[in-house]
């Protein structure tokens, strides 16, 4: 993984460190002696709770990252993000239905949207975000869904945005009813959910249950991930 | 100096960089303005306004800053029929729009949209919204 | 056709000297209407709006954008991520004044249903004829709005507040005060014998049609009349009655339009 005796220079939270380069910015921190307790989940870019904001020396720009992805850089300036204060805003998915206004009513602040599009630059999904708070502006849910599809919540864009628009709630809100009244239930998650109760997998659950750690990361490891 | 209180005013040097940080913001020269009143006649919100159009150019002209305390900054809605009708070319509402950025830019905003109801939201197109935001917030 | 790609203008112009920041909304829309040319999709590149406040948002973003070079580099820089900066090249134009290239002589061959004895009293409004400069028309008489009224067969009610301003925002947090703008706008053309009024702008249309519920309680006197955009007005006189989904105006036009025989 790292080259051999190659080292990077990296400043967390304005204290210098030495680091092999090729490690991420997760792995370096823990190198360096951080023991990371918020900041970090599932380690594979997923989970989004490892937000990180840095800037290399020499230049301006304040970019965006996962701990977990992203690899360092000689010169790097690092802040953890691991928390965007955002409140939770509350609704009943079974009550509120896909009008064309629902976004502003239950997050009006996007209307104060510049179109600047520092969100967008700040993701580190690579989402066109800027354009699904605009679809979300004037009501195209299926725009929203379809742009923001692969958001992991992180919170980044939320940071950055200068209307202090919260836009992944607004992406979040958009697949709930998307997937509530647009596209209805799926054939496929019936029968599964039927099967579960059955109880077709009660077996094959036990016996993992029973099989010791070695046995199981071999299989985790071994996994296969069909898309 | 409470508004209008009817004091003598006198245009010391204390009182120019208002005056110039107005003309700089709006890009108007304001010094321009011969009190005709004309932007006051034809404004359709002087009846919500505390203060005229005209006042509120004569007191930019004699660097009063409490102009900024006016209620008639947010009334005016950028209407631009003062622009249309001033003898000396000035474009009033420029001068409107420099004088609510002046007190928007120190972290304050003039409404809260979270206060709005969800009756309200439901209702109320993006246009009111998006221009009401940029208008009356920082 | 609409563009592929598109964000809210915002709706108004920002008028701070020093403002960039609300200049890059309408400037992103000028490129991807530039932007449309080099895809193929039309040939010139040219924008048509039916919003006022959008026309001359887009249309005074446009000019800063094409003469003042040091905003310019600013917001270029800012829109870096873009493929290409905005070139300067979009014109910004009001679909009334596609109209009137067109020829009002051309219009009134379409008309197959003209509004005869239909008394329009056209609303310009404020963004569609000022500032001076940005304006469809002259802004202290216009005349474009009438031209296409009469092409389609209508009677012009000329009223003298046609472009006084309806309250605009203000019917977020000052509801009643811009109603009661809107009621004087409305109860003139009422006064001066119009049927309806006709209008262009989306906010207008709410504050002057959607708000006359809360007009009617305000103002005991206040008695309602249909506001229809210019657009559905046409729809109906080129005999096109389904694309002018009067169904969607508040108040329902429908049953005057139907006492004048110009509704089924
Ligand atoms: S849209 Fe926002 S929250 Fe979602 S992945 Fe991108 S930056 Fe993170
Ligand atoms: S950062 Fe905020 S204001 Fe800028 S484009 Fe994104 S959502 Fe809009
Ligand atoms: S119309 Fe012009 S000159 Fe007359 S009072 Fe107003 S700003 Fe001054
Ligand atoms: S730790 Fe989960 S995305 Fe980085």
């Amino acid at each position: 993984m790292e080259k051999e005796g190659k080292m990077v220079t990296i400043y967390v939270m304005g204290k210098k460190h030495r680091v092999p380069a090729g490690l991420t910015i997760m792995k370096a921190m823990e190198y360096a002696g951080y023991q990371l307790r918020r900041g970090v989940g599932c380690r594979g870019g997923f989970c989004g709770a490892c937000a990180t904001l840095y800037r290399v020396k020499g230049s301006y720009k304040l970019q965006a990252a996962l701990a977990c992805q992203k690899v360092v850089e000689d010169g790097m300036y690092i802040v953890q993000i691991p928390f965007t204060p955002a409140e939770k805003k509350l609704y009943d998915i079974e009550k509120i239905r896909p009008t064309p206004n629902v976004f502003v009513e239950h997050f009006p602040e996007i209307t104060r949207c510049l179109s600047c599009n520092t969100c967008t630059k700040a993701c580190p999904q690579d989402l066109m975000v800027m354009d699904y708070v605009q679809a979300a502006l004037r009501g195209d849910i299926e725009k929203v869904v379809e742009l923001s599809f692969d958001c992991i919540a992180c919170g980044l864009c939320a940071i950055r945005c200068p209307a202090e628009i919260v836009p992944y709630q607004v992406a979040q809100l958009a697949r709930r009813l998307y997937s509530k009244y647009i596209l209805g239930l799926s054939e496929e998650v019936e029968k599964r959910v039927a099967e579960v109760e059955e109880g077709k997998f009660d077996e094959e659950l036990e016996q993992l249950k029973r099989l010791p750690p070695e046995e199981l990361r071999k299989r985790y490891e071994s996994r296969e991930i069909r898309v | 100096m409470p508004l209008g209180s009817g004091e003598t005013l006198r245009l010391g040097e204390k009182l120019k960089p208002f005056r110039e940080r107005v003309k700089e913001l709006s890009g108007e020269d304001v010094g321009l303005c011969y009190q005709c009143g004309a932007c006051s006649s034809g404004c359709p919100l002087t009846d919500e306004m505390d203060l005229l159009p005209s006042t509120v150019m004569r007191m930019v002209q004699l660097g009063v800053e409490e102009v900024l305390d006016s209620k008639t900054i947010w009334i005016c809605s950028s209407c631009f029929t003062c622009q249309v009708r001033c003898p000396r070319g000035i474009d009033v509402a420029n001068v409107m729009e420099a004088l609510r950025q002046l007190v928007l830019r120190r972290k304050y905003d003039r409404v809260s949209i979270d206060l709005l109801p969800p009756e309200e939201l439901r209702e109320l197109p993006q246009i009111a919204l998006v221009s009401c935001q940029r208008k009356l917030t920082g | 056709m609409e563009l592929p790609r598109w964000n809210c203008c915002g709706t108004v112009h920002a008028l701070a000297k020093d403002d960039v920041m609300h200049h890059l909304a309408p400037v992103r829309v000028l490129l991807r209407v530039e932007e449309a040319v080099e895809a193929g999709l039309v040939d010139e590149p040219r924008v048509v709006t039916l919003c006022a406040m959008c026309y001359n948002t887009l249309k005074r973003a446009n000019h800063l954008y094409r003469n003042d070079s040091d905003k310019r580099r600013v917001i270029e820089s800012i829109m870096e991520k873009e493929n290409r900066p905005y070139g300067g090249k979009a014109e910004v134009i009001h679909l009334l004044e596609l109209l009137s290239e067109l020829g009002w002589g051309k219009i009134s061959e379409r008309v197959e249903r003209p509004l005869e004895e239909l008394r329009v009293a056209p609303y310009y409004g404020c963004l569609l004829l000022r500032p001076r400069g940005f304006g469809v028309d002259d802004p202290e008489e216009p005349r474009i709005m009438e031209n296409l009224l009469e092409a389609l067969g209508a009677e012009v009610v000329d009223i003298p507040f046609k472009s006084r301003c309806c309250g605009a925002y203000h019917t977020v947090f000052m509801k009643e005060e811009a109603a009661e703008l809107s009621y004087k706008i409305l109860r003139q053309a009422s006064e001066m014998g119009a049927d309806l009024i006709a209008l262009s702008c989306p906010l207008c249309m709410f504050n002057m049609a959607d708000r006359q519920g809360l007009i009617g309680r305000l103002f005991r006197d206040f008695k309602g009349i249909p506001v229809l955009y210019f657009t559905q007005l046409m729809a109906l006189a080129f005999g096109l009655e389904e694309e002018a989904h009067l169904e969607e105006n508040n108040p329902d036009p429908r049953p005057l339009l139907r006492e004048r025989g110009l509704w089924r």
